[in-house]
């Protein structure tokens, strides 16, 4: 993500053709493997394969491990979801390619 | 007919007069309004209605109750089925609603070819009628408790009344009354569960206070002669943990009944703020669920501990009625606790019945019973209704319509898919008298089929453009041939005798290494053989982007 390629993407001139159709792919793959990584590292990792050496600290009388399995991964999931929904919003914006009624409205 | 009786008729009658008046309002004649509504629902509103569409009996009626008896290893349904949201925010809902068709097996028509198209259909028709099953199962069992019918009474007019109600409504009518479901249900859930952490606790926030109790709650289960309740992989080994979530995960992203749902939205925004909302209405019940469950195991547990079985509370009498509980004859008193019915436990109860015996158990007043069993009804019959536009839609649109008459017109197709869902009611009834085994696992099962057919082939169909017609193909057959297999091979139905698991892979966890077997025979498959069009190629390229590039800055 650098600044140049972001200044220039509203305007990208002639050529290169579609090449902010890679670019913008690209944001989109990476925001959603990082996105993943932690759906992957709160749910399988602290929820399941680390559940039995996590649940040695206790916390407010939650085992952390069981904690995590429980609670702590669904409240994960549910800001991980928001993340990606405001980001592609962005990423629309500055690609634009935002879904937009006649006034410029969000659809 | 007793106070907890009238209750129950009473929540049960209000909510159902709701529902069907917002039915009746908003009943259609097209075949678009049918199955999709027209895409104009706001976001806010589509996601109230996925929640309710997808959380069924399994998760109001099943899951805590499953939950309470599992301990630690229930998270693999409390994680399975929430974290599937990720994978379908992220990977599908987006880009499906971008190609903008009616249903799973049209995106694959289009994406591949029509004769993927019929694959889809008929594994459409075996996942949701799978999922049906086990809502007939979860319904019946409300009427059974509450209007002293036997358990197959209860299973008959359950199937009548969500049988009624999906022919008369389609999608619209559905996507409105949904919401009401998901309100009644949500209520249903949450206000028992405030009170009894209250009552217990002192602080009215089950999930913050089911922590405390669960000390006490492992001393007691020893007690019991069971299993401590925090200790993990008591009642599944940890691959099988492991696998049961992924197939839950990847299940949830797949299913037919859901996917159609961001169809319904304005715009591929919408559809991602509506995966956020559903996941957000979703996750106020799942993060309750384990809070349910635990407070539900040692108010049972306390209120039987060494009390003689002559005086044991009222609720083990009124739910012994319909035979999910039994006390032992030979037992004196209660020193034994178990919910497996061969287990030999001085009192054995089913998992099913823990959430609706909840405030019962926790001797809460009798309006609260029948709110309870209102919000179970509700569960049970969104879902089914969602369930029975699936097989009607792929029974009339993309088998009827395709293969048998190509020329049918607007109101044959519709009376054709009405008949689709008469003859899915009946043989669910069937299914629900007689089912293969606790209403969350009959589900789990529906998941594991989804899993292992749909999801690879739609994630492949939109990352990756080599993937071709018949690749898909015969990695949805693989995928659906592997895991039924495996499914039938250690369960005891259809009078074949069950086999050990393999490794101790539980037949809910087999979907994920049916998808996985789905995605290398896709990938294999699609690479030695010929590319799909460029066409096909291209239009795959185009769901990338949620609209035509526009020159100028858009409006902040």
């Amino acid at each position: 993500m650098t600044e140049t390629t972001r200044e220039s993407s509203p305007d990208p001139g002639p050529p290169p053709i579609n090449g902010w159709r890679q670019e913008y792919w690209k944001k989109n793959l990476r925001l959603m493997v990082v996105l993943l990584s932690i759906w992957f590292f709160v749910s399988f990792v602290c929820g399941i394969l680390l559940i039995e050496q996590l649940n040695s600290v206790v916390v407010l009388g939650f085992p952390l491990g069981l904690w995590f399995a429980q609670q702590g991964s669904i409240y994960t999931f549910i800001i991980l979801i928001l993340v990606y929904t405001l980001r592609m919003d962005r990423l629309d914006d500055e690609f634009g390619v935002a879904e937009r009624d006649g006034e410029g409205n969000r659809l | 007919m007793n106070e907890i009786q009238a209750w129950s008729l009473v929540f049960v009658g209000l909510s159902f007069a709701v529902y069907l008046t917002i039915a009746w309002r908003s009943r259609v004649k097209e075949t678009k309004g049918f199955y999709v509504a027209g895409q104009g629902i706001p976001a806010v509103a589509n996601g109230a209605a996925v929640a309710a569409d997808w959380m069924s009996a399994a998760s109001f009626i099943s899951m805590a109750g499953l939950i309470a008896f599992m301990g630690s290893d229930g998270s693999v349904y409390l994680m399975g089925w929430t974290g599937g949201y990720v994978l379908l925010a992220l990977l599908l809902a987006p880009y499906l609603r971008k190609w903008g068709k009616f249903t799973v097996p049209e995106f694959v028509g289009d994406r591949y070819s029509e004769y993927v198209r019929l694959i889809a259909a008929v594994a459409a028709i075996i996942v949701s009628f799978t999922y049906v099953v086990g809502q007939m199962r979860g319904g019946g069992i409300v009427f059974s408790r509450f209007l002293n019918l036997s358990i197959e009474g209860g299973v008959a007019v359950a199937a009548a009344i969500i049988f009624l109600y999906a022919v008369l409504g389609g999608m619209k009518g559905i996507t409105w009354t949904q919401v009401a479901q998901y309100t009644v249900m949500i209520v249903a859930y949450l206000i028992p569960a405030w009170t009894i952490a209250q009552k217990m606790t002192g602080f009215p926030v089950p999930q913050v206070t089911f922590g405390q109790i669960l000390a006490e709650l492992d001393a007691l289960s020893e007690k019991f002669g069971l299993a401590q309740y925090t200790e993990a992989f008591a009642a599944r080994p940890q691959l099988d943990v492991f696998l049961v979530t992924l197939s839950l995960m990847i299940g949830t992203a797949g299913l037919p009944h859901v996917i159609i749902r961001f169809y319904t939205t304005k715009s591929v925004r919408g559809a991602r703020f509506s995966a956020f909302w559903a996941l957000f209405f979703i996750g106020l019940l799942y993060t309750t669920a384990p809070a349910v469950g635990a407070f539900t195991k040692l108010n049972l547990m306390q209120s039987v501990d060494g009390v003689a079985v002559a005086s044991l509370p009222a609720w083990v009498n009124n739910w012994a009625a319909t035979g999910l509980v039994t006390v032992s004859d030979s037992a004196s008193t209660v020193t034994s606790l178990s919910n497996d019915p061969e287990s030999g436990a001085d009192l054995i109860v089913n998992n099913d019945i823990l959430v609706l015996a909840t405030p019962e158990i926790a001797g809460l007043p009798a309006p609260i019973v029948g709110l309870v069993a209102a919000g179970g009804l509700a569960a049970a019959m969104s879902t089914a209704a969602g369930l029975l536009l699936v097989i009607s839609s792929s029974v009339s649109h993309d088998l009827y319509f395709r293969v048998v008459k190509k020329e049918a017109s607007e109101s044959q197709r519709l009376l054709v898919g009405r008949i689709a869902m008469g003859a899915a009611v009946v043989v669910a009834i069937y299914g629900g008298i007689n089912p293969p085994a606790y209403v969350a696992q009959v589900v789990a099962f529906a998941f594991g089929l989804a899993a292992s057919t749909f999801f690879p082939i739609l994630v492949l169909g939109i990352f990756w453009k080599r993937a071709n017609a018949i690749g898909a193909a015969s990695g949805m057959v693989l995928g659906l041939l592997f895991t039924s297999s495996y499914m039938i091979y250690t369960l005891d139905v259809f009078g074949t005798s069950a086999h050990e698991h393999v490794l101790g892979i539980s037949p809910e966890g087999i979907g994920a290494i049916g998808a996985l077997v789905n995605i290398i025979v896709t990938v294999v498959v699609s690479k030695l053989t010929a590319p799909p069009s460029e066409h096909i190629q291209e239009m795959v390229e185009g769901i990338r982007y949620p609209q035509q590039r526009v020159e100028a800055p858009a409006p902040k």
